[in-house]
């Protein structure tokens, strides 16, 4: 298989203080592929992605991200980025319609454009009907698929999402993760963080990250044979046992 | 074009808002037709005690004329000082003129008695201004008895000359003229400054700023977006101010009414760029507002809205060289009560003008889409 990687991320390191969040990671993720980003609360996930999608500045090490410095081009990663943060950030004072249209505005799309894309994506998720309700009054679950929607709604090459299904019903996660299939099946490459390890099994390659390093990377299948687990929650908890950061 | 969309956002999320839309409304209606008639420091009503010890047709004629005047009200005559004082105690009474005995004797034989004036001066201004009335009244007085008798006679030895003061430019005295004015540089400040800065560090702390920032949005485009609807805003409740100032009070600017709006586009700038560098390094709105107050308490009273810079001491008179408010406020009372030109105003255009460069550099420089 022709090797195609959309993010490579060479000894990245942040650094707060004496506090090294993230301790030189370094991996490569795939055109396409979903791939699963893991790791306790605490051990460096978010500060990783953080720092792929141009929001923090790496103190060591490198990073390309579709091809692009994520320090020197920051700009034009962020062009082909979608991202959806682990707090809810959408305008919850505009509307379904009027958040889409006005994220469309940013990344460049004509008034024309967004107007179809938004009746598009309405009807794909079944939306029709609230095009102009007040986002703060619609359910979590409906709101993580909408972030989710806005994320993707540019067609960046690489969507980032930092929990996305974090209290959300397992209905819904359910519904959301045929979101990411779409997704995916479009091209778009997905790196997503995770807690649960339902979740992991239906990415296509997992990273555990402990103590701000990446300690297992491969898929989930390869992961269970070698920690002799039988499923990926073993795996998790095999690895994470090991963590001297803990939550508190 | 970004700068549409997002300023479109702006406008639909300040229209939403339960608090902006009726603060716009009341605070040029209050500022305008309030403050003016309560923060005033005109001295109109002085309260005073008499103390009569001679009884005399020339004493009872100095009572007569104090009392005829507008702003004197006399509370009472008493036979001593002692019971004249309960009237100071009991807040009846702002000052005691006390005649001395043999007054009008005196005056005739030696062309010279004396009035004692007490003056309550708990509150100093109030105090020196209604001695400095009761003073020009005696003189009045002294001036009047010279011509009748031919007496050369004086009751005080003050004022032995004549000045007919007159007064420029403001020649009703009236305060209001002068405040209101300098009361829309307040109205300017709540909207360009405060409200851009509450609004950036508003989206810092409900996460949406983090979702603009993952876009390509450059850094000016933000902030022009945050800036140009309340500039706009702003612009637009001067208009409402000096309209109001004209339909409650009848002012209207004597100097040409652009001068106006061109201050206005300085100083604007350069607040709202304030507002911007507090909100950079600001991470909550309580930060953000409570350095907005600082600055606005300072910039209030070292920009001689209240008190002369003249009569500062000198350190604070070159401390106000700093401040944009004083600069705005020179320009606001000259263009509504003297008939100016733009070149007379040049040195304060000129400072504005390099502030609000100077502010805008750091503003832009300190904004970080990343940490």
């Amino acid at each position: 298989m022709k090797e195609n990687y959309v993010i490579e991320a060479a000894g990245l390191t942040k650094q707060f203080g004496t506090f090294v969040a993230c301790d030189h990671v370094t991996f490569k993720v795939h055109e396409g592929e979903i791939f699963g980003f893991l790791g306790a609360n605490g051990a460096g996930k978010t500060t990783a992605m953080r720092m792929l999608c141009g929001l923090s500045v790496p103190s060591a090490g490198h990073a390309t991200v579709a091809g692009y410095d994520v320090y020197h081009q920051a700009d034009q990663v962020k062009k082909n980025i979608g991202y959806m943060s682990q707090k809810f950030s959408l305008y919850d004072d505009l509307t379904v319609a009027e958040n889409l249209r006005l994220f469309g505005g940013i990344y460049g799309m004509s008034r024309r454009q967004i107007k179809e894309k938004t009746a598009i994506l309405l009807q794909e998720l079944g939306f029709e009907n609230e095009r102009d309700t007040m986002v703060r009054s619609l359910p979590l679950g409906w709101k993580q698929k909408l972030a989710f929607s806005l994320a993707i709604f540019h067609e960046p090459k690489i969507v980032f999402l930092d929990e996305p299904t974090g209290g959300v019903d397992p209905i819904t996660r359910r519904q959301f993760w045929e979101l990411i299939y779409r997704a995916a099946d479009r091209g778009i490459t997905v790196f997503v963080t995770t807690h649960y390890m339902d979740e992991a099994e239906y990415c296509d390659r997992v990273s555990i990250m402990v103590d701000g390093q990446i300690r297992a990377l491969d898929t989930p299948a390869e992961l269970k044979r070698t920690f002799e687990a039988e499923n990926m929650y073993e795996v998790f908890l095999s690895l994470a046992r090991t963590a001297i950061r803990t939550d508190s | 074009m970004v700068l549409p969309f997002l300023i479109e956002k702006e406008f639909k999320q300040m229209m939403r808002n339960i608090v902006l839309p009726l603060i716009y409304v009341l605070f040029p209606l209050s500022v305008i037709n309030v403050v003016p008639r309560i923060a005033t420091q005109e001295i109109k009503h002085i309260n005073f005690s008499m103390v009569d010890n001679d009884h005399s047709p020339l004493s009872q004629r100095l009572v007569h004329k104090l009392s005829a005047s507008p702003n004197f009200h006399l509370v009472g005559t008493y036979p001593s000082y002692r019971h004249a004082m309960a009237t100071i105690d009991n807040a009846d009474a702002d000052m005691i003129i006390e005649i001395e005995p043999e007054f009008e004797k005196k005056l005739i034989t030696h062309g010279m008695a004396h009035v004692a004036v007490a003056t309550n001066s708990v509150n100093g201004m109030k105090g020196s201004l209604s001695t400095g009335y009761v003073t020009q009244i005696l003189a009045d007085y002294s001036a009047q008895l010279r011509d009748e008798a031919g007496l050369d006679a004086g009751i005080t030895r003050t004022a032995r000359f004549n000045v007919e003061p007159r007064y420029l430019y403001n020649t009703t005295l009236d305060y209001k003229l002068y405040m209101i004015p300098a009361l829309m540089a307040l109205i300017l400040i709540l909207i360009c400054s405060f409200l851009p800065a509450l609004n950036i560090v508003g989206e810092k702390e409900k996460g949406t700023i983090e979702q603009i920032n993952v876009t390509p949005i450059s850094k000016v485009e933000f902030i022009l977006s945050k800036l140009i609807p309340y500039i706009v805003v702003g612009l637009f409740l001067l208009t409402f101010a000096i309209f109001l100032a004209w339909l409650i009070h009848g002012y209207w600017p004597v100097g040409p009414l652009w001068l106006i709006y061109l201050f206005a586009m300085a100083f604007v700038l350069v607040m709202s760029s304030l507002g911007l560098i507090v909100s950079n390094y600001s991470s909550t709105t309580q930060q953000a507002a409570l350095l907005i107050f600082f600055f606005m308490m300072i910039f209030m009273h070292m920009s001689g809205m209240l008190t002369p810079i003249a009569s500062m001491p000198q350190w604070s008179q070159t401390l106000t060289l700093i401040n944009p408010m004083r600069y705005f406020m020179e320009a606001m009372r000259a263009i509504y009560l003297k008939p100016v030109t733009f070149a007379s105003l040049q040195w304060q255009f000129m400072c504005l003008c390099i502030m609000a460069a100077v502010l805008w550099i750091w503003a832009i420089v300190s904004y970080r889409k990343n940490s």
